[in-house]
């Protein structure tokens, strides 16, 4: 059965799973992925098939997780650890900064570090603090790393298996409020490059682009906006870092507009980067300047006030409309 | 060659002696020691050891040229041939033990002051200049020699070598691995970490920690409360603390410690007590913090000196094996400056190298964009 359709969060289940019955060096790491499967179920099953040695309850030290995969993979097995929540990473920072991202650098390429840190990130779902970050961008900053987020079921099976075979440390962002959405997934298929953007809906007057859970808003938008006689095209970007520009130039070059959507704030965040690389390649095709919803800057505010701070169908329908007022 | 029979713990009383009066904590816990200051040797009722006359004579060939090199690296770089260095004077008993009780398919994971365990690794020394110089970050191949890259964010490798063992265990084999940290490290929280980690997964790991007393001007006294090697109590495995001055002792104690991790008995906590007789780098200026007298009482209890009494009223050496030693180590300070001499920078381009295994879209771009600059340089100079 090549085709099935899969929440998300069991899409990645699954990619695990074939990454341990195919690689016998993949080892799963973390906080409560044993018995429990992960607190939010991503390693259901794994430990109980594959187990405690390839599936570790870790000590409940960050730090500890990603220095002690670092030596695993340092011994020749490709570690995928799962960080409980984005606001917990924190303590690794150093190891994954310092670390894991500088080695092989640092070794003139004489080791590699296939590890992998999934982190469920970005808000919607009601929680409390430090559960509801979108910290990519404190990652895509640094040489070294690499940095995807999936927005649907067939991606995450796909992208987990890529960033697992690569040979160098992927930070895997997964929306967490997208983990139960459903969506098909082809396991025979032949899956593009993990670092290429892929235009999720075409149109002609402006580009949204947008990666993991604010994909699905900037398509719900863009169906809004077709009501209202608006093309709209959506580039899923899939990955921070690289940022696959000429996907996103192509359709720049075709609208003339852009607007950049993530919860992550908008202040120094990947929005930015977008937005400086596309004036400087379709500075004469630009309609007007690129523009950015995301979050503001403040911290991340109680559950009762996310859906204000989160950029929504509303606010990105009126970046839209300020867009093509230009 | 015979040991010495029951002969005295009378020289632990005077190692006592000399540090009671500054250091509270060292006039408590209890230093494994075979060798004392004066060149006796003495027994311990844990720890034996039984070298031959060839063995003892290499200890303090490995000491004295590890020191010869320390030394030379230091004068380079007050020439400077070289941008920094850490000296590891007076800790060349407690590397040069723990490196000679390592077998080749042991780990290592260094600070960046492990000079001596490096030379125990046959890593040639010359590797561990081009980071010092500028040149790269360390670059030497960690496989090679087993001896992974020198570690400067203090107590990160703490927690790869607890990886690193995790995985051995894993793999069946009986390596064992070793981490060496500093007292200052000691308070990091992925020291801490790694303690956890390897005791809960009973990893074959030794954590061998150099209290040479400083981190750069903060006495231990300011990381801990009580005996670094008592930490390990807490986390469920054994500390023990040698006299990281005494060549014996430490090849002892760490021998001991890494046969444990090879049974499958788990991490043991190692802390060479010793004394960091220079600068904590060539950028330090110890004068600030630290009194003379201080110092002068370490440099009575110098680890090179008391094997070449014990190796000379022993008549384990002659005057014939301490010229040659001499001249070898004049061989090697030549080589060594010869080589940090030749050592070329590197291509302008390098630093795009190895950012990634797999390549990296936006590396290609800078790198391309960097040549063009470069090269813009070039047509303008024809």
């Amino acid at each position: 059965m090549a085709v099935q359709k899969l929440p998300l969060a069991k899409a990645l289940n699954e990619s695990l799973r074939k990454a341990l019955e195919t690689d016998p060096k993949v080892l799963i790491m973390g906080e409560d992925v044993g018995k429990l499967g992960g607190v939010f179920r991503i390693t259901d099953g794994l430990q109980k098939d594959f187990g405690e040695d390839r599936v570790i309850d870790t000590p409940l030290a960050e730090s500890g997780i990603v220095g002690t995969a670092i030596g695993l993979a340092l011994r020749g097995y490709r570690p995928v650890v799962e960080i409980q929540f984005d606001g917990f990473v924190f303590p690794a920072y150093d190891q994954i900064v310092t670390q894991l991202a500088k080695m092989h650098a640092r070794a003139l390429g004489k080791v590699k570090l296939p590890v992998v840190v999934r982190i469920p990130y970005g808000g919607g779902i009601g929680a409390v603090e430090h559960h509801s970050e979108s910290p990519e961008a404190l990652f895509a900053h640094v040489a070294g790393l690499k940095v995807v987020s999936p927005s649907n079921a067939s991606d995450a099976y796909w992208m987990l298996q890529q960033a697992i075979q690569s040979d160098d440390p992927v930070i895997f962002f997964e929306p967490k409020r997208r983990y139960w959405d459903k969506g098909e997934v082809d396991t025979e298929a032949i899956p593009g490059p993990l670092h290429s953007a892929r235009v999720a809906r075409e149109g002609s007057d402006l580009t949204l682009a947008a990666y993991g859970p604010m994909v699905k808003v900037c398509l719900e938008a863009a169906a809004a906006a077709q009501e209202e006689g608006k093309s709209l095209e959506v580039v899923d970007l899939r990955s921070m870092s690289p940022i696959d520009f000429d996907t996103v130039q192509a359709s720049v070059a075709r609208t003339g507009r852009l607007v950049v959507v993530h919860e992550a704030p908008v202040f120094y965040g990947s929005g930015a980067e977008i937005a400086a690389r596309i004036t400087e390649r379709c500075f004469y095709q630009l309609e007007a300047p690129v523009l950015r919803v995301g979050g503001y800057h403040a911290p991340y505010p109680p559950a009762r006030l996310e859906e204000e701070y989160l950029p929504g169908l509303d606010r990105v329908l009126d970046a839209v409309d300020r867009s093509l007022a230009y | 060659m015979t040991v010495e029979s029951t002969a005295a713990r009378k020289p632990r009383r005077s190692s006592k002696r000399v540090s009671a009066a500054k250091k509270p904590q060292s006039s408590e816990p209890q230093l494994v020691q075979l060798l004392t200051p004066e060149g006796v040797r003495v027994e311990h009722p844990d720890y034996e050891i039984d070298l031959s006359a060839d063995e003892l004579r290499g200890l303090y060939r490995d000491m004295v040229l590890t020191r010869r090199f320390d030394g030379e690296a230091t004068a380079l770089q007050r020439q400077g041939e070289l941008g920094l260095w850490a000296s590891l004077l007076g800790q060349e008993a407690a590397q040069i033990g723990s490196g000679r009780a390592l077998r080749d398919d042991d780990y290592v994971f260094p600070t960046y002051r492990e000079h001596g365990v490096a030379w125990c690794r046959g890593v040639d020394p010359t590797n561990l200049l081009g980071m010092f110089r500028g040149v790269n970050h360390g670059g030497w191949d960690p496989n090679t020699n087993n001896f992974h890259l020198y570690t400067i964010v203090i107590g990160s490798q703490t927690l790869h070598a607890t990886g690193y063992a995790m995985g051995v265990a894993k793999d069946g084999a009986d390596s064992a691995v070793i981490a060496y940290f500093g007292d200052g490290a000691s308070s990091q929280g992925d020291v801490a970490e790694s303690f956890t980690f390897s005791a809960v997964y009973n990893a074959p790991v030794v954590f061998f920690c150099q209290n040479n007393q400083w981190a750069i001007s903060e006495p231990t006294e300011r990381q801990t409360r009580v005996p670094l090697y008592q930490r390990a109590q807490g986390y469920g495995f054994p500390g023990v603390r040698v006299d990281g001055n005494d060549v014996l002792a430490c090849l002892a104690v760490t021998r001991s410690a890494l046969e444990r991790a090879r049974r499958g008995e788990g991490p043991t906590l190692v802390e060479a007590f010793t004394y960091r007789m220079g600068a904590h780098t060539t950028s330090d200026d110890p004068t600030r913090y630290r009194h003379d007298e201080d110092r002068a009482a370490w440099e009575a209890k110098d680890p090179i000196l008391r094997l070449r009494t014990y190796l000379e009223n022993e008549g384990l050496a002659d005057e014939a094996f301490f010229a040659s030693l001499e001249e070898e180590s004049d061989v090697l300070a030549k080589r060594v400056r010869e080589a940090v001499r030749a050592m070329p920078d590197p291509d302008d381009m390098a630093m795009f190298d190895h950012t990634y295994a797999d390549g990296h879209a936006l590396v290609d771009e800078e790198r391309a964009e960097f040549a063009a600059y470069q090269a813009s340089f070039a047509e303008e100079g024809k």
